[in-house]
């Protein structure tokens, strides 16, 4: 809500106080504040601090992972890797959300049920169905069995599957954003657009798509910053010599009970984060990224 | 049809296989003219603006346009300029690249595309604004450049759909002298989509009055106003008393007319009106303050005075009937409800329609 700059005067002469209303909202908000404090604040703040004192004061984890070569190796696979998830959820899901757009009612809101009965559904059940469905014993390995013969081809605990699956799993707020915007285009520009003589392709290319940028935008970095914190797809289903952040950071914590340096490349994870949004607000404004 | 240029014939339409949208609407316009359907929402007149663009493909009939036939024409081939209610812009690029647009889709090479588009806004008065958005003009300032950019490729046909229905009142009269004039300097044949009669009479060379997917009447704007076919198209187009009538003596022109009595109305119209019945439509402004010679009269028992400056209307009772009539401001002053008013009317203000 923007605030109302100069204090109107009603035609009785009433004064609006133009402080208004300045502490009240906080009020509102405030056991949701106390809520993030108690349970993310604090223990983001604890983060932080572990992160230059465990176990001994100083910047001696964030010089390992700026010169470690594992380290830098694994940022940079998880950077490609939820680039690669972001273009790819775009290439599929662009023709679904278009589709989408286009149907009669009663068949998009089909499509939008089956979308986000996806949606809703635990990435990690997901997770569990694509580890089935690749697995030694799943149905594609028995098919390349019966029709090829031979040893079925490694598809589980490969980049591919653990690609696969977060494709999967972060389609739907590709789609959603992109359906956003699609729907956001008035009929009678395109109909006007044909009128003036464009055919359907040239009607996709100087009017669907440019007006679609905010939702692709949208998609893009919705999709890349979920994937960059990606942890139990990859985990579970992903190829072990080529791990994600996320995945070291569990690691470390895990395996070797290294809180410092668990915490320092949690650091860089959500600093990552941050700097990708921060990218987007300042084009964009942050407001927009739900749609 | 000799010399029709846009020819519409035998056009039938349905959504849901049961109601007709359009029911063999046929109509044609010449070169150049200015043709307006006028009908109330649902009766057929922007259906069949949009068989004519070809978004929507008639179930039967046929539409020509320079004699071609436009049947299995897409709308981007057809070369015929619509202007959309809501403008129908593209927001993203500016005024001077919406009205490239047709013709760089026509491959006319970019410099010639900003020449002639630059031309286009200046002949709708907006050579200045060529660089800003669709966002940061008004509402008439969108107008004028979806004009120009219908009007830039030299269509065959220019359809406006309902194009001043979002403006205010002022602009709306503004706009209509613009349009006219820009039809005019450009000769361009066009079929205006309205459902404001006014906005019709103001505009059309001829209107066609659409109700319930049919065409009620096809006629110029005075013949349309004074002599309509229908009781429709006399309710629809200016304000109206329609009272029942029944030819009492052809030969002289006596009409029985509810709650007036005998009166005296043109004999030519009384003989044409089947089995002696139909309807008498007086204008409000037929209802003049009686002179000794008006061969019909009558006494208004004033209910109610609606002053408009230049004139007024009077709304009251006549031999049980609520009738309106139309003063002139200067005369209407002093009139008050329950004012007892004579008025008269001569039968060539009054109109006959055959029931």
């Amino acid at each position: 809500m923007r605030a109302v700059a100069s204090p109107a005067t009603g035609d009785a002469g009433f004064a609006v106080p133009a402080a208004r209303g300045t502490w009240r909202p906080w009020l509102l908000v405030a056991p949701l504040l106390a809520f993030l404090a108690a349970f993310f604040l604090v223990p983001l703040g604890q983060v932080l601090v572990m992160s230059v004192t465990d176990p001994e004061p100083g910047f001696g984890h964030f010089v390992a992972i700026a010169t470690d070569g594992f380290f830098l190796r694994v940022l940079a696979q998880t950077f490609a890797t939820a680039l690669l998830v972001a273009v790819l959820t775009l290439l599929l899901g662009f023709p679904l959300a278009y589709a989408m757009a286009e149907a009669g009612p009663r068949m998009a809101a089909l499509m939008m049920v089956l979308v986000t009965m996806s949606f809703w559904t635990s990435f990690l059940v997901r997770t569990y169905a694509w580890m089935v469905i690749l697995g030694k014993s799943g149905p594609i390995a028995w098919l390349s069995a019966t029709l090829l013969g031979g040893a079925p081809p490694e598809l589980l605990f490969t980049r591919f599957s653990s690609t696969l699956a977060m494709v999967h799993i972060l389609i739907p707020y590709m789609v959603l954003s992109l359906y956003a915007a699609l729907r956001r285009i008035e009929p009678a520009v395109l109909r006007s657009a044909a009128s003036l003589g464009a055919p359907p392709v040239s009607v996709f290319r100087h009017v669907i798509l440019p007006l679609a940028a905010p939702g692709v935008v949208n998609g893009l970095t919705l999709v890349f910053v979920l994937c960059l914190g990606f942890y139990v797809t990859p985990v579970l289903i992903g190829s072990p010599r080529e791990q994600m952040i996320a995945g070291v950071i569990g690691h470390q914590v895990e395996e070797f009970l290294a809180f410092g340096e668990a915490s320092a490349l949690s650091v860089v994870l959500l600093a990552s984060t941050m700097i990708v949004l921060g990218v987007y607000h300042r084009r964009f404004g942050l407001d927009r990224l739900w749609g | 049809m000799d010399g029709a240029y846009l020819e519409i014939r035998d056009l039938v339409k349905s959504y849901d296989g049961k109601t007709r949208a359009l029911d063999r609407v046929s109509l044609s316009a010449r070169r150049g003219e200015f043709v307006t359907f006028l009908g109330p929402s649902g009766s057929g007149k922007t259906t069949t603006l949009m068989v004519i663009a070809g978004f929507e493909a008639p179930d039967a009939g046929l539409v020509r346009v320079a004699g071609q036939s436009m049947a299995g024409v897409p709308p981007h081939k057809r070369g015929i300029g619509v202007v959309f209610q809501n403008y129908a812009l593209f927001p993203h690029r500016t005024a001077l690249q919406n009205v490239m647009f047709p013709l760089l889709m026509r491959k006319v090479p970019r410099a010639q595309a900003a020449r002639k588009a630059a031309e286009m806004l200046d002949l709708v008065g907006l050579a200045d604004f060529g660089n800003r958005h669709p966002r940061q003009l008004s509402g008439g300032q969108q107008q004028r450049v979806a004009l120009a950019r219908a009007l830039v490729f030299d269509p065959t046909l220019l359809l406006l759909d309902e194009p001043l229905g979002a403006l205010d009142k002022n602009l709306r009269e503004q706009m209509q002298l613009e349009i006219k004039r820009i039809q005019r300097a450009l000769h361009v044949t066009t079929v205006f989509v309205t459902h404001d009669q006014s906005e019709a009479m103001a505009l059309s060379d001829r209107i066609v009055v659409f109700e319930g997917g049919r065409i009620q009447q096809d006629a110029t704007p005075l013949e349309i106003y004074n002599r309509p076919r229908t009781e429709f198209v006399a309710r629809f187009v200016g304000d109206s008393n329609l009272l029942r009538a029944r030819i009492t003596d052809p030969g002289a022109g006596i009409a029985e007319v509810e709650g007036l009595g005998p009166s005296r109305v043109l004999p030519q119209q009384a003989q044409v009106l089947p089995n002696g019945q139909g309807t008498l439509l007086l204008r409000p402004e037929a209802l003049a303050p009686a002179e000794a010679d008006a061969p019909n009269r009558l006494v208004l028992a004033v209910e109610e005075v609606v002053h408009f400056g230049d004139s007024a209307l009077l709304i009251g009772r006549a031999g049980g009937v609520t009738l309106r009539a139309r003063i002139g401001g200067r005369a209407a002053q002093g009139i008050g409800a329950g004012a007892q008013v004579p008025l008269g009317w001569r039968p060539d203000a009054a109109h006959l329609i055959g029931a």
